[in-house]
């Protein structure tokens, strides 16, 4: 098995709320991550794809087919958005890595045919991230 | 039902300490041979960046894992304060006995970060130099936390 990642980035604004909760709750829970008019990040996310090369062309995956799924699926989506209010499949969802993730998860894993996806590691800093992955998978 | 997908959120700390290498099993001549210039006798320092992966549900109402201001605490109180601009062979207990090569501070890491009370710790990962990593995930420890 190899496992293949591929790297984007993308930049978006996003604030944490939830309206559930009263606005002293809210400033306690999220601080800062709660000003009501939002902030933002750059996001790099890394895609891990996992599969045995194909005898022929050596790939899991041609790279140029996975920058094509990235760019239509995350990048137009997200890409200098405010998640909170331009991306359906965040909605009724604090915009946070571990959503956000499970978020990519979701969309991706249907488009990836050749291979499997392995991994979706999302960053909102360079000290800040969330992965997923399947239950019982190795964290390779 | 397992929930099909496993989600764990990562932190990365710093911190910067002296260390020496330096093994009372060995002679003289060995621990120059096995450590080189890391057994230089007045130690050296790193900057060390910790990578810390917790895992457990994620709670609707916050979308967190973790609050990372409660994994800040944590990490702060129990390896920060400990580490922060010490000298690792004499200033923390573990290493006065034991060689604190970064596999070593990467499981002492681990062993005091293992009982998180608010999500199941996962991995630890160091980086010594930004050429060198190690991971660590508690494999041979026995009362590794759990989640609630």
């Amino acid at each position: 098995m190899v496992y293949l990642t591929r790297k984007i980035e993308f930049s978006a604004s996003h604030l944490y709320h939830n309206p559930a909760l009263s606005a002293e709750e809210n400033r306690r829970i999220f601080g800062k991550c709660n000003n009501p008019h939002g902030h933002g990040h750059n996001y790099t996310l890394e895609v891990t794809v996992a599969g045995e090369p194909d005898p022929v062309t050596g790939m899991v995956l041609d790279l140029k087919e996975l920058k094509t799924i990235l760019e239509r699926e995350i990048t137009q989506r997200m890409d200098h958005r405010f998640l909170n209010y331009e991306v359906a499949e965040l909605q009724g969802q604090i915009p946070t890595c571990e959503n956000i993730a499970q978020v990519i998860w979701k969309l991706l894993e249907p488009k990836i045919t050749q291979g499997r996806l392995h991994k979706v590691r999302l960053y909102e800093s360079a000290d800040i991230f969330a992965e997923c992955y399947r239950n019982g998978a190795s964290q390779a | 039902m397992t929930h099909p997908l496993q989600v764990v959120f990562g932190r990365r700390y710093r911190f910067a300490a002296s260390h020496r290498l330096h093994s009372d099993a060995l002679s003289d001549a060995d621990n120059q041979r096995v450590y080189g210039k890391c057994n230089n006798p007045y130690g050296h320092g790193h900057n060390y960046v910790v990578e810390v992966r917790v895992s457990g549900p994620v709670d609707p109402a916050t979308g967190m894992i973790v609050n990372l201001l409660d994994l800040d605490r944590f990490v702060q109180s129990e390896v920060l304060d400990a580490f922060d601009h010490k000298s690792l062979n004499e200033d923390v207990e573990t290493f006065r006995s034991l060689v604190p090569t970064t596999e070593n501070v990467c499981k002492e890491i681990y062993r005091r970060l293992r009982h998180f009370p608010l999500a199941k710790l996962e991995r630890v990962r160091i980086e010594e130099t930004s050429n060198n990593a190690f991971e660590y995930a508690g494999e041979e420890i026995q009362d590794r936390a759990t989640v609630q």
